[in-house]
């Protein structure tokens, strides 16, 4: 599973009270288990299933993905400046494995 | 011969009638499978409750080329305030082999309710939207995509 990679956009400042846009992308392949390979075998279901963000440990934002969701997840979503902090996003699939990423925004 | 001829009539009619309703059940059969599914779904996320119409800004392309990329953003109208928030978001399309696509757990914390992200859609359908407050009240709104290419593989 070399291939997963997670990507994200973080505003790197931001004022206070400012809502920002988070956006998040994830190279994976979200095989469906509906589809087939060349040799008209069924590929077994691999997904992420969930994704996870924390800000400075306390959780804001959860998501459950399901099959009906694209090829390298795609997630965007807001969030209201309050202070200065890191934000830790964490996907999972099927098979258990966890993939994580860290951003740092800095507020004034 | 006249009693004949009405008798001709009204089997006629009564065959008429007979494939009418037989066709009629069939294609309805047909077309609300999918959507009793999902009128079933819907009843067990709201526990029973059922979900008002509400107008929810949900964003959905009128035509999909491509079913496998489908963008959907959405934004509903809420103080978020530890008082008064969106607890939970569903995203559910009446086309698909399974009714459900995401769920969204929100916060107070976002400021603003809405996200996006992009979804497969394997025919032209309804997506629907489901929404929960912490007041466990239910809103919904739904949107139609015609998919010219599916996205659910072969």
């Amino acid at each position: 599973m070399s291939k997963v990679k997670p990507r994200g956009k973080v505003p790197k400042k931001a004022a206070i009270d400012e809502v920002i846009e988070i956006k998040t992308l994830i190279r994976h392949p979200m095989h469906s288990g509906r589809m087939k390979d060349k040799d008209g075998k069924n590929i077994p279901r691999q997904i992420i299933n969930s994704f996870k963000v924390d800000f400075e440990g306390k959780e804001i934002f959860k998501m459950k993905l399901e099959p009906s969701i694209s090829t390298n997840p795609y997630i965007a979503f807001p969030y209201k400046a309050k202070k200065t902090g890191t934000f830790n996003f964490e996907w999972k699939d099927d098979s258990g494995n966890t993939y994580t990423m860290k951003r740092k925004m800095t507020v004034s | 011969m006249k009693t004949i001829k009405m008798i001709n009539i009204s089997r006629r009619n009564a065959i008429a009638l007979m494939l009418g309703t037989a066709g009629y059940i069939m294609t309805s059969g047909i077309a609300f499978a999918s959507k009793e599914l999902i009128l079933k779904r819907i009843d067990e996320i709201t526990k029973g409750k059922g979900a008002k119409e509400l107008d929810i800004f949900l964003d959905l392309p009128e035509i999909a080329e491509n079913g496998n990329q489908v963008k959907v953003n959405f934004e509903i109208e809420s103080e978020m305030t530890k008082e008064n928030y969106i607890k939970n978001v569903y995203i559910l399309a009446d086309g698909n082999p399974a009714p459900d696509v995401a769920k969204f757990f929100f916060t107070p914390d976002m400021g603003v309710c809405s996200a996006t992200t992009r979804i497969r859609l394997s025919k032209t359908q309804n997506v629907v939207l489901v929404a929960e407050n912490n007041k466990n009240e239910y809103f919904m709104t739904k949107s139609k995509v015609k998919v010219t290419i599916g996205g659910c593989g072969g």
